[in-house]
């Protein structure tokens, strides 16, 4: 037994993925079993090991976690991520629900219907721009600090980044209007746990291809 | 300025109903302002009061929060309803957030096109009796004293709230649902019975009915 946290998905990011960049920002180090076909899913279920016969599943300190926010809520707990206190964390729950959000619209989309996409993508890039990213332009710029919370790094700083490089993904100067956000993102990726998770060789996973989508169909049934 | 919590939604269950129950079953006292037309969303969008531009959105303590599970989150802290230490708070949320997946299928079912009701009050069924249902019917199980058993050894928590809400909403979709569950239909009549929650089930409480079909389009008209 080492000890690390080991993580039970599929060699994806989709609902494991926000887990894996709080993991790496708080430069714990972690293991990852992968699901690779209907039959390992299952074996998992027949095992017992998943509460509600769902991943993501992360074996963490003597406990089998299961339910992504639990996982995260968690991570964020012990690794001083959650703020200093009930304020703080509220804040924090506030920002990471927004971020939270704005992934979920972006990480079903490669698995909307053909006809749907485009219009799929232009409500994400609206939602981007006008909903979601102001509000955080707008934190830094009230307080004037680096990070969104507390004036130190937090679960919403990491969850923020993830979420700008993956609308970056969708389309690259979706921060055009954000000067704040791009200096954020450029400082917040140079934290040295966070750089060296996105350097390629790292358990970061690249974005969804056709080829995942069939594999996740096929072992989720769906 | 009163003090108590308010409430902004429109006058239905929705997401805000979790956040009554729990603070009625804390015991505190709140307010509600509904939303009954588009332009009063509109209003309170262009105040500045919606971080996010949507509902729920709760005044408490000098904070306009939003988002329900945040809002939860620090009302389940405030009043001790999140367990002692970050591993009971762990077993909480894993319970909670698997509530609130049941409760999300419950709460869209009225919302199906018809073509697709039928399959969808199976899916419900299937997932309550075979995935969920089992779960909390082994757990309430496991620490049976004379008359207090919790989903926590260690005491009541949100946790309980949240599935006493979420057992009620699955009945009345299928009033027989826990028939296969002895174990939580006497944790529901248990839970039930704690007074600010026995307060909050009877008529006159701020407890909102189901969703019905007919109140549908009035919904639709202020959220889109």
């Amino acid at each position: 037994m080492s000890g690390k946290p080991k993580l039970h998905y599929t060699n994806g990011r989709g609902k494991m993925e926000s887990i894996r960049w709080l993991l790496a920002a708080a430069g714990v180090e972690f293991e990852e079993e992968f699901i690779e076909t209907k039959e390992d899913l299952e074996k998992l279920r027949n095992d017992g090991v998943l509460m509600f016969q769902q991943v993501p599943m992360v074996e963490i300190d003597g406990m089998k976690m299961v339910q992504t926010r639990a996982i995260l809520s968690y991570i964020a707990a012990k690794y001083n991520l959650y703020g200093k206190d009930l304020k703080e964390r509220a804040w924090i729950d506030m920002y990471v629900e927004g971020t939270t959000d704005l992934m979920g619209m972006i990480m079903y989309l490669p698995f909307q219907p053909a006809d749907t996409k485009e219009k799929n993508l232009a409500l994400i890039i609206e939602r981007a721009t006008t909903r979601y990213f102001p509000v955080y332009e707008k934190a830094l710029k009230d307080h004037g600090h680096d990070y969104l919370v507390g004036n130190k790094l937090s679960w919403a700083d990491i969850h923020l980044l993830e979420a700008i490089l993956m609308a970056e993904e969708c389309k690259p100067d979706i921060l055009s209007a954000f000067p704040l956000l791009q200096a954020f993102k450029g400082r917040t990726s140079n934290i040295p746990t966070i750089k060296k998770f996105l350097q390629p060789g790292s358990q970061r996973k690249p974005p969804t291809d056709e080829k995942f989508v069939a594999i996740v169909r096929k072992i989720f049934n769906i | 300025m009163s003090g108590k919590p308010k409430l902004h939604y429109f006058n239905g269950r929705g997401r805000m109903e979790s956040i009554r129950w729990l603070l009625a079953a804390a015991g505190v006292e709140f307010e509600e302002c509904f939303l009954e037309t588009k332009d009063d969303l509109t209003k309170l969008q262009k105040d500045g009061s919606l971080l996010f531009q949507q509902v729920p959105m709760v005044e408490i303590d000098g904070m306009k929060m939003v988002q329900s599970r945040a809002i939860s989150n620090y009302i389940a802290t405030k009043y001790n309803l999140y367990g002692k230490d970050l591993k009971e708070r762990a077993l909480i949320d894993m319970y909670v957030e698997a509530v609130i997946d049941l409760n999300e299928l419950l709460m869209t079912h009225t919302f199906q096109p018809a073509d697709k009701k039928e399959q969808h009050f199976a899916t419900i069924v299937d997932k309550a009796t075979n995935r969920y249902f089992p779960v909390f019917e082994k757990v309430g199980g496991k620490e049976v004293t004379m008359d207090k058993t919790f989903l926590l050894a260690t005491g009541f928590s949100r946790a309980d709230v949240q599935l006493l809400e979420t057992l009620l909403m699955a009945e009345e979709c299928k009033p027989d649902i826990l028939v296969k569950f002895p174990l939580l239909q006497s944790f529901k009549a248990r839970i039930s019975n704690i007074p600010t929650i026995k307060k909050f089930l009877q008529p006159g409480s701020q407890r909102k009915p189901p969703l019905q079909e007919k109140d549908v389009p009035k919904l639709m008209k202020i959220f889109h």
